[in-house]
């Protein structure tokens, strides 16, 4: 993690600027989210110089950016695996599998949520309500990829997938 | 207008109103903690929940703006029932841990829990815990009791300017914290202590020392910047343990900077001198009040006698009361030496020559936030004025065009219109282009001094606002002078132009007084300047220490060491121990009646809210014993009171008689800038006066590290240093090593190395030149 000091690469900075151009020149404000989220993307996960780096570029206070950086969870403020595999364990979900498929998937991993399997591969997060209680229990791989109805055989599958 | 009615009483508010500002208006307490009336609304602890008629359910009273015709019942069951379940759940979380809270006593919740809580709670399960977190030596954390009101973090955010404290994580796991690694280094920071409704955030070198209901509440005057903040001053056992904010909205509001909070801690200093000390044949002795006056007394008399009365000088501060300063400047005359000094870091006589009158703010404090534009000429705001930055950042919010011509450019938190940044020699000749700038806008003939300046498209921006804030409609414009200005070299040629400034704009013009007692010095005709730039026999110093409050300090340091007789009053042991013969034990503010005159020329008087330590006794007592001593008319006075009326018989219609910004028959010549580096030395803000420099907790902020060298990146590039550097700075035949850093707000061939610090004493003068080689 040798460039964690060093400033977001051009082509980060240039999909910032995009963000930024969304709002009122003194609104830069407004572009945190995004900015962070490319700064993710970049950095693998957001260190607290990291998360000051885009606040600096924004020029907000970093204590601002890291309020947001730490209120949603999607944010990941430390190293993650290849595969980052959220549950949802809200109430739907939870009522619906979700508590079974994460014991399930933290046996399966022999790793407990916010942790990372040895080989770093696979990390567990628990994650907030992901608007998709029908199809409960959801999974969400690396933030982008949602999984429905993850049964136990489900899991497998998905897992299985990754090999 | 609007109707409203509250618990049956009809009233009528204007547009705009909040519910619970309403109720507040009539008397009626609506329970709250997240409202504060300098905050903006954030309506998250949910207490003030209030009944309205045809609303459904219960609203918060301080987020609701009156309707027309609307009825509010404070009091009803459902207000009452929606108040305790609120209290409910804002205890579930909160220690029971009163018994050892410092807030215990003095505790929003702990109120309020006696009014709107049960007798025992219906939560059984395990409370959370939260963290402490290190903000800093100032204030100290007990985050588990914090109720997630965010004062704190609104108050950094819109009074200080920069969101030094926020709310991380979410739900159950939020936390206020600062960011990772950084404390909360404002210069009005302790603030947050006050707004804290609970005891999550508690004054650290308070902590532990009392409880609230063991202190008795005094009220007085902060002796440290030109403001004049309003003070309670809270003492126990005849020992000052705590200072609060006085509210006053038309000078420091409600709040007060952490100079005026936290500078007490030297009052109890282990560093007080309590006995007046003599030396003899090389060693201090501890003496009796006689034979140290008599000492004095013959001294004087045999220097005057054989040298004549001019090779006396006498030197105070404007941090000391009006009366020390009128039996100073008295006793000054009566021995003959003439009018006493006041303010070693002025540099320019020409300015004390010029001057028509005591210069002042030129307006009301709360009047300079309602100027449309404002020019800062020469100040760091926010170190010398932290209460008036304060003002200032309000007012830009609210459409100010704040403007700045300054040797650096510090972040200020706030919005800049425009800015001019410049090297410390040639702050007249920027000053001279906004001069021939605003002639120009003006279609006026411009004044023949600044015909050759080169005006720059922001010196012209910044005219051009100063014009139109002054043309507009019931509007004003205003340009404040600050230390930087006041102690510049050429001091008196910025002021002329400044006066120009006003007259060609149309706008006020007004000084930032230094210090607690600037005005007042002035006013009872004291001389502005440093008495001690040519050698003396005999030397009083009142409550100065002359290596931080002269302008060049190796030169001051020279001249007392040089004289015959050096007096030292002081309310410390300090370096005098070094250059005086005789030390006399004076007390500070907290120890003796007095009043100082603001820089809006405001008279505020205050009494002793303590007993003099040791032997140490009122300044005024001992001039009014020396005095006599010496046999010179005029020293009898009784109390304070007698001589603050021999000071100002017409009290504050005669300081107002005197106020004036004008100066007469300054000749401005322009110059190019210096070839070589120029020293830009401030006072940094925790070295202004006796008290801070001997507060501990202060010393250890951020605002109190140890001066580095400070240059801009080209400036560092010629000199072939980088930051982390060591460098050797040589000013005279003194010098100095020091750590290099680079400020990008730095003009060129500008070093900046602050002055009256113990590790810069040796060196010279605040803006003269400096040469630097790599160590």
């Amino acid at each position: 993690m040798s460039d964690l000091n060093s400033g977001l690469s051009p082509d980060s900075l240039a999909q910032i600027d995009r963000e930024v151009a969304k709002y009122p020149a003194e609104q830069k404000r407004s572009a945190v989210m995004s900015a962070l989220r490319i700064a993710q993307v970049e950095k693998g996960w957001l260190s607290a110089d990291t998360i000051k780096l885009v606040a600096d570029y924004l020029g907000i206070a970093p204590m601002a950016a890291h309020e947001v950086a730490t209120f949603y969870n999607m944010y990941d403020r430390s190293p993650v695996g290849k595969y980052k595999l959220t549950v949802c364990t809200n109430l739907p979900c939870a009522l619906s599998g979700g508590a079974e498929a994460g014991e399930y998937l933290q046996k399966k991993l022999g790793i407990h949520y916010n942790e990372t399997t040895a080989d770093g591969k696979f990390t567990l997060k628990e994650g907030e309500c992901m608007g998709a209680c029908g199809y409960a229990p959801v999974l969400l791989v690396n933030n982008h990829t949602m999984c429905n109805h993850m049964t136990p055989d489900a899991i497998d599958r998905k897992l299985a997938e990754f090999n | 207008m609007l109707e409203i009615e509250i618990d049956g009483t009809k009233l009528t508010v204007p547009n705009g109103t909040t519910v619970i500002e309403a109720a507040r208006s009539i008397g009626t307490h609506i329970p709250h903690f997240c409202y504060h009336k300098k905050l903006s609304i954030a309506a998250n602890c949910r207490m003030c929940l209030v009944q309205v008629e045809k609303a459904p359910k219960p609203l918060p009273a301080c987020a609701t703006p009156v309707n027309d015709g609307m009825k509010v019942f404070t009091h009803s069951d459902m207000a009452v029932k929606a108040q305790q379940g609120v209290m409910e759940f804002l205890l579930i979380n909160h220690p029971l841990d009163c018994p050892i809270c410092d807030q215990g006593g003095e505790c929003q919740l702990q109120d309020l829990a006696v009014g709107y809580g049960g007798s025992n709670s219906r939560y059984e399960e395990e409370k959370r815990v939260v963290p402490n977190k290190d903000l800093g030596p100032l204030i100290s954390t007990d985050m588990t009791r914090c109720i997630h009101c965010t004062r704190c973090v609104r108050f950094t955010e819109e009074v200080a300017g920069m969101q030094e404290i926020g709310m991380a994580g979410r739900g159950e796991h939020s936390e206020i914290m600062s960011f990772i690694g950084m404390t909360v280094d404002s210069e009005i920071s302790g603030n947050v202590i006050d707004l804290c409704p609970v005891g999550a955030l508690t004054s650290k070198p308070f902590r532990y020392t009392a409880r609230t209901w063991e202190l008795s509440r005094r009220k007085s005057v902060s002796p440290h910047d030109g403001l004049g903040a309003n003070l309670i001053v809270q003492v126990k056992s005849d020992r000052v343990m705590r200072v609060l904010p006085l509210e006053n909205e038309a000078i420091n509001e409600c709040w007060i900077a952490d100079r005026d909070r936290f500078a007490y801690e030297a009052l109890n200093s282990e560093q007080r001198l309590t006995k007046p000390m003599l030396k003899q044949g090389g060693q201090w002795i501890e003496t009796d009040w006689q034979s140290a006056l008599e000492y004095v007394g013959n001294g004087l008399k045999s220097i005057s006698r054989e040298y004549g009365a001019e090779s006396i000088a006498v030197v105070g501060t404007p941090h000391s009361t009006l009366e020390e300063l009128f039996l100073l400047n008295k006793l000054s005359s009566a021995l003959g030496a003439g009018a006493a000094s006041f303010a070693g870091r002025y540099a320019d006589a020409r300015l004390t020559k010029a001057q028509q009158g005591a210069t002042w703010l030129g307006l009301a404090i709360g009047d300079v936030a309602q100027s449309k534009a404002v020019v800062v000429v020469g100040s760091t705001i926010r170190k010398e004025q932290p209460l008036l930055a304060q003002r200032l950042r309000q007012a830009v919010k609210r459409g100010l065009n704040l403007s700045i011509i300054n040797p650096m450019d510090d972040e200020l938190f706030t919005k800049l219109s425009g800015k001019l940044i410049v090297r410390p020699d040639q702050m007249v000749e920027a000053v001279a282009a906004v001069v021939k700038a605003a002639a120009e806008h003006k279609q006026q003939t411009v004044p023949a001094e600044v015909a050759d300046v080169v005006v720059s498209d922001d010196a012209r921006s910044i005219a051009k606002q100063l014009v139109a804030a002054a043309a507009s409609e019931g509007g004003r414009a205003t340009v404040l002078l600050g230390n930087l200005a006041a102690h510049n070299p050429r001091a008196a040629e910025i002021a002329a132009l400044a006066n120009q400034l006003a007259a060609v704009t149309g706008a006020t013009l007004g000084w930032m007084s230094e210090a607690a007692n600037t005005v007042g010095a002035q006013v009872l005709g004291m001389e502005a300047g440093n008495a001690l730039v040519k050698p003396r026999k005999a030397v009083l110093l009142f409550n100065t220490e002359v290596e931080f409050d002269s302008h060049d300090a190796q030169v001051a340091l020279a001249t007392v060491k040089q004289a015959e007789m050096v007096v030292a009053f002081s309310a410390f042991k300090h370096a005098g121990v070094e250059y005086a013969d005789v030390l006399l034990p004076i007390t500070p503010f907290s120890e003796t009646a007095g009043s100082f005159v603001n820089m809006e020329g405001k008279l505020q008087t205050f009494n002793g809210v303590v007993k003099p330590l040791g032997d140490s006794r009122p300044g005024w007592k001992v001039l009014r014993v020396l005095g006599n001593l010496l046999g010179l008319e005029g020293f009898d006075f009784d109390n304070a009171e007698a001589v603050r009326k021999a000071a100002l018989p017409q009290g504050e219609v005669g300081i107002a008689a005197k106020l004036n910004n004008a100066v007469n028959g300054v000749v401005v010549t322009l110059q190019p800038a210096g070839a070589g580096l120029v020293r830009l030395g401030e006072v940094p803000i925790y070295q202004g006066d006796a008290l801070v420099r001997r507060a501990p907790s202060l010393q250890k902020t951020r605002d109190a590290a140890a001066p580095m060298v400070s240059l801009s990146a080209a400036t560092a590039k010629q000199a072939s240093v980088a930051a982390g550097d060591k460098v050797q700075v040589k000013q005279g035949d003194a010098q100095a090593q020091f750590t290099v850093a680079i400020d990008a707000g730095l003009a060129e061939g500008v070093v900046r190395l602050p002055v009256a610090h113990p590790k810069t004493v040796m060196l010279g003068a605040m803006f003269a030149p400096i040469q630097l080689t790599r160590a």
